[in-house]
């Protein structure tokens, strides 16, 4: 099944020059707040049966029995998957074949690893019978002691972070430079585990025709995750059709398949029946992936005149016991403030958690807010405002390669984000201000920043003989608007009318469009777009410039333009013709070509390329009670060519709240003995509601960027979290003068220092 | 989920009779115990919907000036009913500080009563609870307690009560009627929810197959309606429950305070009143020094019974702040964001 939208042409729609740029409104909008979009679990093939995951309730050890008889005795149930009765696989979950294969409990041992982890499947005719089933199994466990937080157990120096990226990173000499300040800041910062949350839950329909598996289930990485289940299951990935048309929210848990989405493929090939296996909240907390806690220190070194001498990042992080992965939270010192000397390291921790994995912002969301703050710390230290010192220390080259940057409109964000807030004026010192209701308010900043990244992805083209173009590509949309931003990219690329071409994508029959992630995904699938339409057109060109019976007969490809549907001659506008004209008289019933979007090798090791943003927040805090209210946001981002102003400004509203989240409220709480999730639920895992998100206010600055990719593009996904939680936290203390290091901020830690 | 009966008697009395046997639970919106049931921590074997029961969806005002409140109106109507909030603001105010609008909608006034803790090990079943299983322990004790019992609390339990709605009506006097095997009884709210003791899994004074069919409110509950104020402090602005509330009513006369009417929610097992706070109010002048001084006595017994010691200087700091608001009179509407410290500001 391939999903296919074609755009409305009501008047938001109407082409103005070019698509690209246009606030085209969703054109999956419709789809979903009728309810049409079929999401995963709205999926029922006839037959389907439920299956459903008993999750272990100690964090480590070994599960030593379950009634399984009593599951089977169960009205409804079919069958009760365990690691003594499954099918056999071709691979070892726990086989590391590359970078992104993390290691996955698919039943192959009694072994316990983290609280939630999977450690039974019952199958049974109803959802309730097989919850009830999942129930009736009352494990027994050979319990050990968890090691639960930062301070679990022996650090060591992890081989890598994020992906492939050195533990340790030195550019300068941080000794002298601190020994050389007049002022110094050595703060250290903890943040907290968070899980990803997105509102649909992991879920997998499964159905085996013989050696094909036919499977409906969110993904950010379509690609990767069939050659994931076919190494498992020792078939070809060209078996495996996975459809994704809609994503309920991915923020990185869905990027890569996840055990429990494998474990419903299990049980369907168990029972030889279609199985559906949805993941309950609580069970989200665990196998899926989540961003670890922190804790950072920061050493700044500042002279006299306000300049940096010196910046060291340290980050512990916890990754679990049995697999790697390093949130890379130092790094997000890299880019930003010049300094003579740099330092980022980190230190790892093993913990008895599921394995953390990519979250929205991966090391930049965690280091971000350590950093602005400590910056917010030595701008205070030096009696300096928090922009004039980061306009002091804005970097012009990339402090730690020396690179210039591909484009960098930071200092435009600073000014125009300072302008709309109406930072002028903000006094130095904290506690200075009050509301006419006597709150305290504060005003605080921060620096926003993320890599402008390129995966690989790739796209084809069809220019029909009606005329009309088709562009295709297997592209993830996680709600942030991947239906409606390619198509616009579609249609410049041939050169046609929003109506004139058809858009296809959320399946893996469609041509591999890598992975939606690292806020990577519109530039990609635009490049190969881009691609596949400038191919697809020069194979249309070369039909009719080599066809004497052609007004554009001897152009050539290089002296032909495509507009609106039509060849015309460079040299003779006048001299034009439908693409429909071309291939009627060549006799061809379509032409189609390819295209492939990646990174740039030559580009890439030139130029640092990062998007940039100037968060500003404006906080009231009850002076008596401490009760903090975020009251004004404010944000101006640099990120490259906009293709969708109305997308992107929602993107970094998200983002922004993201941020205000991290900064006040949250936060996984995790019981340190049992190594459980105490708020395992969307009740007590607080994320901002609508009453704590203030009036926003986001300002795209221009940026053209001929380095990053042939459009420009830099990508908005990640960068709103970044700067805006520290923005929070800076404006936190200059209403109180508190000085909260701890995230997020706890009232507790606000009314006790606010006094009486 | 596991297999139980579903029963929806046609009168009170054929409830009664089927939720007597052991294991069968009444069931009205299920905001909670539908939770509870999902996650494994009650397991009944049979539910009494008595969400049809006829007659209790009725406010009904008493002859005597009271107001007799059906068990079965839902928390919404109950906060937006215009003579309600008008007599009654604060009770008003805490019903819409309450869970989410959606919640609200669903959840009745009976059920709100019998709302269990939110104490996360009491949820987690793979925890040691003495709630759920007598004599297991407390895993709460010492584990993540910051926003754990300050007052009334023993060593067999550190639970709260959850309720915003519980907090005005222990202060204002409330009465339960119950209906029982035995007829009809009533208890004063107060009596209802119980301290953990060394018996913290009996949560109320309730006794299998007793039905609370209605709430009532006393004529004098009205005297305070121009100064009341419900004040709570929470981790975010809406659906989050109370880090600690206060509900204040005050009878001021000739620059007196008669009266004081003071409770306390988030600080313990049960909707907490102050009656030592409610004596040092009374017949004082109303300001600052002696609003500090009922808040040292209303918090004189508290002690911490985790990281949660702020609580007791955070109770006390509402404690004054909801008596200051009570005493500058009660607002002409309920602010848009109900229960909020910043509920004054414009445009909250």
């Amino acid at each position: 099944m391939t999903v296919e939208l074609n755009l409305t042409r009501d008047p938001a729609h109407l082409r103005h020059g070019s698509n690209i740029g246009q606030p085209l409104r969703r054109t999956d909008g419709a789809l979903k707040v009728t309810g049409k979009a079929r999401y995963a679990a709205d999926n029922h093939p006839p037959g389907m049966v439920y299956a459903v995951i008993a999750t272990s309730c100690i964090a480590r050890g070994r599960v030593t029995a379950l009634c399984v008889d009593a599951a089977k005795r169960h009205p409804g149930v079919i069958d009760v998957m365990t690691p003594a009765h499954k099918p056999e696989l071709a691979e070892d979950p726990d086989a590391k074949g590359n970078p992104f294969a993390f290691r996955m409990e698919l039943l192959q041992s009694d072994e316990v690893r983290y609280a939630n982890q999977a450690i039974a499947v019952v199958i049974a005719e109803t959802l309730e019978a097989a919850t009830e089933g999942a129930a009736l199994l009352s494990p027994r466990y050979q319990v050990e002691i968890a090691r639960v937080g930062l301070d679990a157990g022996e650090t060591y120096v992890p081989p890598a972070v994020g992906i492939g990226h050195p533990a340790e990173v030195r550019h300068g000499d941080i000794d002298a430079g601190l020994a050389a300040a007049s002022k110094r800041i050595d703060a250290t910062y903890e943040t907290p585990a968070q899980y990803h949350n997105a509102m649909e839950p992991h879920a997998i329909v499964a159905v085996w025709d013989g050696d094909r598996l036919f499977i409906d289930t969110p993904s950010q990485g379509m690609a990767m995750a069939q050659m994931r289940i076919a190494g498992l299951f020792g078939i070809p990935p060209a078996n495996i059709h996975i459809n994704s048309p809609f994503l309920g929210g991915g923020f990185g848990s869905k990027g890569l398949v996840s055990g429990p989405q494998v474990l419903g493929v299990m049980a369907a090939k168990l029972v030889g029946r279609p199985v559906k296996l949805v993941l309950r909240r609580s069970q989200m907390y665990g196998p899926v992936g989540h961003r670890p806690p922190t804790r950072q220190r920061i050493r700044i070194g500042t002279g006299d005149d306000g300049l940096l001498t010196a910046l060291e990042h340290e980050a512990r992080i916890t990754t679990s016991s049995f697999d790697d992965f390093y949130e890379p939270a130092a790094d997000a010192s890299h880019t930003l403030y010049a300094s003579p000397a740099i330092r980022t390291a980190h230190q790892a921790v093993r913990v008895d958690t599921g394995t953390p994995l990519f979250m929205r912002a991966p090391g930049e969301a965690t280091g971000s807010i350590a950093l602005e703050s400590a910056i917010d710390e030595a701008a205070f230290a030096c009696g300096i405002d928090p922009l004039e010192f980061r306009l002091k220390n804005y970097a012009e080259v990339e402090p730690t390669t020396g690179k210039p940057f591909s484009s960098k409109a930071l200092r435009q964000c600073y000014a125009k984000a300072a302008e709309r807030f109406g930072w002028a004026g903000r006094p130095l010192q904290p506690k200075q201000m009050r509301d006419e209701n006597g709150f305290l308010v504060g005003w605080g900043m921060g620096t926003a920043t993320f890599p402008a990244l390129m995966f690989q992805g790739n796209a084809r083209a069809v220019i029909r003989a009606d005329g009309r173009g088709v562009m295709e590509s297997g592209a993830h949309d996680m709600g942030q608007g991947a239906w409606t931003a390619l198509t616009q990219i579609s249609a410049d690329a041939l050169a046609l009318d929003l109506d004139q071409i058809s858009f296809l994508s959320g399946t893996s029959d469609l041509p591999d469009a890598g992975i939606a992630g690292g806020s990577a995904h519109t530039a990609t699938v635009g490049a190969a777009i881009h691609n596949a339409g400038a191919a697809v057109i020069a194979k249309l060109a070369e039909l009719a410039t080599s066809d004497e019976r052609s007004p554009l007969f001897g152009a050539g490809n290089a002296g032909v333009v495509a507009r609106a549907g039509r060849l015309h001659r460079r040299d003779d506008d006048a001299r034009s013709e439908s693409y429909a004209e071309i291939l009627a008289r060549a006799g061809v019933a379509e032409v189609e070509a390819s295209g492939t979007g990646a990174a740039d090798p030559a580009a890439q090791s030139q130029y640092a390329m990062h998007a940039h943003g100037a968060v500003f927040a404006e906080v009231k805090v009850d002076p008596e009670l401490g009760q903090i209210r975020a009251t004004r946001l404010v944000g101006a981002f640099a990120a490259g060519r906009i293709i969708n102003p109305l997308m992107v400004r929602s993107q970094l509203y998200g983002g922004m709240i993201w941020g205000l989240s991290f900064a006040l409220h949250e936060e996984a709480v995790m019981d340190k003995r049992s190594g459980r999730i105490l708020n395992a639920n969307l009740a007590e895992y607080h994320v901002p509601v609508n009453a704590d998100v203030p009036p926003m206010e986001v300002i795209t600055v221009d940026e053209h960027d001929p380095h990053v990719n042939p459009l420009g593009i830099k990508g908005v996904g990640e960068i709103g979290i970044t700067g805006s939680a520290g923005a929070v936290a800076n404006a936190v203390f200059h209403a109180t003068g508190i000085r909260v290091r701890n995230f997020p901020i706890k009232i507790e830690e606000v009314v006790m220092g606010l006094g009486g | 989920m596991m297999n139980f009966d579903y029963v929806r008697p046609a009168s009170v009395a054929d409830a009664i009779a089927e939720a007597s046997e052991k294991g069968a639970t009444y069931l009205a919106s299920g905001t909670n115990l539908l939770d509870l049931m999902k996650g494994g921590v009650s397991r009944p074997s049979r539910l009494v919907d008595v969400t049809r029961l006829p007659g209790l969806d009725r406010i009904e005002h008493l002859a005597d000036g009271g107001l007799r409140i059906g068990a079965l109106v839902r928390n919404a109507d109950l906060a937006h009913d215009a003579d309600f909030a008008r007599n009654y603001p604060a009770i008003a105010e805490a019903l819409l500080s309450g869970a989410s609008a959606q919640l609200r909608n669903a959840a009745t006034v009976g059920g709100n009563l019998m709302q269990r803790t939110r104490c996360a090990y009491f949820y987690d079943a793979g925890s040691a609870c003495n709630r759920r299983w007598p004599g297991a322990g407390c895993d709460a004790l010492k584990g993540e307690n910051r926003l754990h019992a300050v007052l009334g609390w023993s060593e067999g339990c550190i639970a709260t009560h959850p309720s915003d709605f519980c907090v005005p009506l222990v202060g204002l006097d409330a009465v339960v009627e119950i209906e029982g095997k035995g007829g009809r009884r009533e208890l004063p709210l107060e009596a209802l929810h119980r301290l953990p003791g060394e018996t913290p899994e009996r949560e109320t004074a309730l006794e299998r197959g007793d039905l609370i069919v209605a709430l009532r409110l006393p004529t004098e509950a009205k005297n305070f309606a121009g100064h009341s104020r419900y004040i709570k402090v929470r981790e975010r602005t809406s659906y989050a429950f109370a880090v600690v509330s206060a509900a204040a009513a005050l009878r001021i006369e000739d620059g007196k305070i008669r009266e004081a009417r003071l409770a306390l929610g988030g600080v313990a097992a049960k909707p907490w009143r102050a009656r030592g706070a409610e004596q040092v109010l009374a017949g004082a002048a109303p300001d600052a020094a002696v609003y500090r001084e009922a808040a040292r006595a209303a918090l004189a017994d508290a002690k911490p019974s985790g990281d949660n010691a702020f609580k007791i200087e955070l109770a006390q700091r509402i404690v004054v702040r909801a008596l200051t608001l009570a005493a500058a009179g009660t607002p002409d509407r309920i602010p848009a964001l109900p229960g909020s410290p910043f509920s004054s500001v414009a445009g909250a």
